[in-house]
């Protein structure tokens, strides 16, 4: 039998707060991945900073993912289909590192960020010698 | 005869890179990670190994969406890293074993496998972090690599189950492979970690331990979970433990943990860096 995207939809797997980055989310956000895939190049990383409009049109970015760069909505972008190693390089322009990002994503201060991973801090070494 | 003297498995956070090119390797911060490799180059350094098989994931040099292999294998007399957007370029080259590599593609297709094949390839952070971790004074490099990329990025991704099995078989490939090299086999990447989405900032400590506990003496132990669950178990980046998963494959025989370290945090990362040794040798 063939399914159909609805059919894929229903047995996608429920991963609370979390989107596995599949074929449906791979359509999606394909033009506004190719675009952060181009910053890989800094010249390329250049031309978007002098004109955000003309390039993310140059890539035929939807109207949705247009807006979420605009917003530095960091959410919107995943929702329109970025996927995050993508995104990471449109970050670095903006000068936001992934942990910036994580702040942003989940609504805390960059440094309550941080203090939420450093408060599970932990280290751990065994040797066999 | 090739032998494989051992296994190298470590977290390969770009942020290590970063630290690393701005000499950050004693700063309090880093330290932890860093001091992990101490062992390991003091080990290296007695064993002098010819070639690494470095099972890595790559996040978007060398591979985009338009053509994302599951898993794929390099055939290049040499690889290099380049900028990935943030700036960091490794200048060292990576010298390559093409014929080796060749050897492990046949072995791998006559055994079912599909891969992809790469005679040109750049490598990302996850073979230059690990690579600059382990020998971080050469003036050139000099153990030839064989990189194998597995898909960790767009699902579908590879079983857990089909990772090991692709590791074992290039086990398989480096016992029959009739060259005199020593050959490290390296798995990077994890433990847990999220970067995107409502919870970015995951961990797992206690699956990260069941991980480190397991993937020497019981890598089977694993393959209990399938991908999405571990996902769900380690974070969306976290299933980079699929390469180490692989890596652990492909040693065959008996395995002896040396030297293990983890901690947390390194950026959004639960670090860990892992030595074995694999030193019983196996007849093809």
């Amino acid at each position: 039998m063939n399914a159909s995207p609805g059919a894929m939809d229903a047995a996608k797997r429920q991963i609370d707060g979390t989107d596995p980055f599949d074929g449906e989310l791979a359509m999606r956000g394909y033009a506004l991945n190719a675009m952060c895939f181009s910053f890989n190049e800094a010249e390329n990383r250049e031309a978007f900073a002098q004109d955000e409009e003309g390039y993310m049109t140059r890539f035929g970015l939807t109207l949705e993912q247009k807006e979420a760069v605009r917003n530095r909505d960091v959410l919107g972008m995943l929702n329109a289909g970025g996927n995050v190693y993508y995104l990471a390089k449109l970050a670095g322009i903006f000068g936001l590192n992934v942990q910036d990002l994580g702040a942003l994503q989940t609504g805390v201060s960059l440094d309550e960020f941080k203090a939420n991973l450093l408060a599970q801090g932990e280290t751990m070494r065994r040797s066999a010698a | 005869m090739s032998k494989i003297v051992g296994g190298i498995f470590t977290s390969h956070v770009p942020g290590i890179g970063g630290a690393i090119a701005k000499g950050l390797q004693q700063d309090p911060y880093w330290k932890p990670f860093f001091d992990g490799f101490l062992p390991i180059h003091d080990w290296l350094a007695r064993e002098k190994p010819d070639v690494a098989v470095v099972f890595y994931n790559d996040h978007g040099l060398n591979f985009f969406l338009d053509k994302m292999p599951t898993f794929a294998i390099g055939a290049a007399s040499e690889y290099r890293h380049e900028d990935e957007g943030w700036g960091i370029a490794f200048d060292k080259p990576y010298p390559g074993a093409p014929e080796l590599s060749w050897h492990i593609i046949e072995t791998v297709v006559a055994n079912e496998f599909d891969p992809v094949t790469c005679q040109a390839m750049l490598v990302d952070h996850a073979v230059a972090v690990p690579y600059e971790l382990c020998w971080p004074d050469a003036p050139e490099f000099t153990t030839k690599l064989v990189p194998i990329a597995i898909n960790t990025v767009q699902h579908p991704l590879p079983s857990p189950k089909r990772c090991l099995e692709l590791g074992r078989t290039v086990g398989h490939a480096l016992a029959s492979w009739q060259g005199p090299e020593k050959i490290v086999v390296m798995g990077t990447g994890g433990l847990s970690h999220q970067l995107e989405g409502k919870r970015a900032g995951f961990l797992n400590k206690e699956f990260d331990h069941f991980c480190m506990d397991n993937i020497g003496p019981n890598p089977e132990a694993l393959l209990k979970y399938d991908s999405l669950d571990i996902v769900e178990l380690a974070g969306s980046q976290g299933v980079e433990i699929l390469n180490w998963l692989a890596a652990r494959g492909a040693m065959q025989g008996k395995v002896v943990e040396l030297e293990a370290n983890y901690h947390v945090p390194i950026s959004n990362t639960a670090a860990a860096t892992m030595l074995f040794e694999n030193r019983e040798k196996v007849t093809a």
